[in-house]
């Protein structure tokens, strides 16, 4: 059971929230009612998406205060305690590309190690700009007219209709495309929280006296770049894009990796 | 050296292609953004702003729409169970702004609650409350300009000459928003046409009538606005009517002169004169 502890428990959680956000449409509560683009946690507190409220204001509109505090709550959070662990502990996009990218190993897919000329990890950034700049041009919140992740999750809330597609092109492009194509590339949502939580305390602490340099973490990783301390040096993966979803602390059958909060006094 | 200056030959060349492709990546964006604007038949919630303006605002939570789905009375009276809500949000294959909220009369029309539940709850400012407000600002919803209905006369049966006010029943501001208008059936002599007349300063848009009406397709339906209104322009000013005077430009309400003297010259003088071509 210990391997699969923190997966066992992002999904509680991922599967949680949307079973209080169903609830708050279907039955009438009032514990976390909305969706990620604005909610409401108790009936009183705002939260908002800090990526959709900027698209937002870019256009110029002057948004309500309500989304703007909740923006700033939310920021908050992952600024100070979660990294950028929305997208693999909140973000109902991470089980379908958990899933592709699951698959992806099983039928071993990715046995050739594949160059992407034009698609960088860096792409995400360039689109989270280009979204801004889009959403000043035309208008309108340009992200929020595609963006899988609320499309699945108010499709649980409220219905999928042809939505369902959006998902299924995902996971297709995961598994059968790009290796993490979306979360790791592509989405702009988690570039903005990459950078939010860049300086988090939460982090993955690497112990290298305890590393047999098996790799285990490297495979499961979504985003392995970010643990090129691997048998290297005991710090901690300070990297942006490191989700916190804890699967390499599952993996390691060393005891070399885990949860422990940010040192700053070394490096 | 010449390494180096392959380097660099490298770099420019991977730049202009980052910057080239995320320019097409830009327009494809921007095009298919503004595309998914396009639905100007939509009728949104009470208390919307413009729908340009909305389709910016409108930061897509849903709250509205779960206000409107848990409101008190939408409750079945009989099987005591939760009815379908009013709000609907726009779903992939909607055709309309996806994740928006809008709704359809002839499903569910809008109820017109006194408590208004779904606009003050939106966080955006998508939906104004103080546009469905009276002046102590106490919410008024009768105030909500969701859309203006209109009858097409050809299909209504009430300019047939059959008896029929079902859309004048039904609607919640029966006698002010709509109206019955009586003239004669000359085909009969004996009958009376009972037309419905819908008065746009008064009608709120709710689609009541558009669900009742018993037509096969509804032949009073509701538009929004925008749609429906026609607008006479700045140079058709009704001369007898001060304040729409004011419509023309800088004017001064104490100078405005609504009657038009009549010519002091005796009419057989204008009659009599030589036409000169």
């Amino acid at each position: 059971m210990s391997n699969i502890k923190y997966l066992l428990l992002r999904r509680a959680t991922q599967i949680g929230l949307l079973v209080l956000y169903f609830g708050a449409n279907a039955y009438g509560w009032h514990i976390l009612e909305g969706t990620f683009g604005s909610s409401l946690l108790f009936g009183t507190i705002p939260l908002a998406d800090p990526y959709t409220t900027l698209q937002v204001l870019a256009t110029g509109f002057v948004l309500g205060t309500d989304v703007l505090l909740g923006a700033l709550i939310i920021t908050f959070f992952y600024f100070i305690v979660g990294g950028r662990a929305f997208c693999s502990w909140v973000c109902p996009i991470n089980m379908v590309t958990d899933l592709a990218n699951w698959l992806r190993r099983k039928l071993k897919l990715d046995k050739e190690e594949v160059n992407y000329r034009f698609l960088k990890r860096s792409a995400r950034y360039w689109i989270m700009v280009l979204g801004l700049i889009v959403s000043a041009v035309v208008g309108i919140a340009a992200f929020e007219v595609l963006s899988p992740i609320t499309i699945m999750q108010r499709g649980i809330v409220f219905g999928f209709g042809a939505g369902i597609a959006v998902i299924i092109a995902i996971f297709l492009f995961d598994l059968f495309g790009v290796k993490n194509g979306w979360c790791g590339h592509l989405c702009p949502l988690g570039a903005s929280y990459s950078l939010i939580g860049k300086a988090s305390l939460i982090r993955v602490k690497h112990d290298h006296e305890a590393c047999t340099n098996c790799m285990e973490c490297k495979v499961v990783c979504p985003e392995n770049q970010v643990l090129h301390m691997i048998n290297k040096e005991s710090i901690s993966v300070t990297d942006g894009e490191c989700t916190n979803c804890g699967r390499c602390i599952d993996v390691c059958g060393d005891d070399a990796l885990g949860f422990s909060i940010r040192s700053f006094g070394n490096k | 050296m010449a390494n180096s200056d392959n380097n660099r030959r490298k770099f420019f060349a991977t730049t202009l292609q980052s910057v080239g492709l995320t320019a097409l990546g830009g327009l494809l964006w921007s095009g298919y953004s503004d595309e998914v604007k396009a639905s100007p038949l939509v009728l949104r919630p009470p208390g919307a702003i413009k729908e340009n303006d909305f389709l910016t605002a409108c930061i897509k939570c849903g709250l509205c729409a779960e206000a409107c789905q848990n409101r008190d009375t939408n409750v079945d009276k009989e099987t005591g169970l939760q009815k379908e809500g009013t709000l609907k949000m726009a779903k992939g294959g909607d055709h309309r702004l996806i994740g928006t909220p809008y709704f359809i009369p002839t499903e569910v029309p809008c109820y017109m609650c006194e408590d208004i539940p779904c606009v003050p709850v939106c966080p955006s400012g998508a939906l104004d409350q103080l546009s469905v407000s009276n002046e102590k600002e106490e919410l008024d919803i009768n105030a909500a300009r969701m859309g203006l209905a209109v009858v097409h006369k050809e299909s209504c049966i009430a300019y047939w000459g059959i008896q029929c006010d079902a859309c004048y029943r039904a609607c919640p501001l029966l006698g002010d928003a709509i109206t019955i208008e009586t003239q004669k059936n000359d085909r009969t002599g004996k009958h009376a046409f009972m037309l419905p007349i819908v008065h746009d300063d008064v009608c709120t848009g709710c689609g009541l009538c558009e669900k009742a009406c018993v037509t096969e397709k509804p032949a009073i339906f509701v538009l929004p606005m925008d749609v429906s209104k026609g607008v006479a322009g700045d140079h058709y000013v009704k001369g007898w009517d001060k304040k729409d005077q004011l419509r023309a430009g800088d004017r001064d309400l104490e100078e405005i002169e609504t009657k038009t003297k009549l010519s002091e010259k005796p009419a057989s003088d204008y009659l009599n004169t030589e036409v000169e071509y």
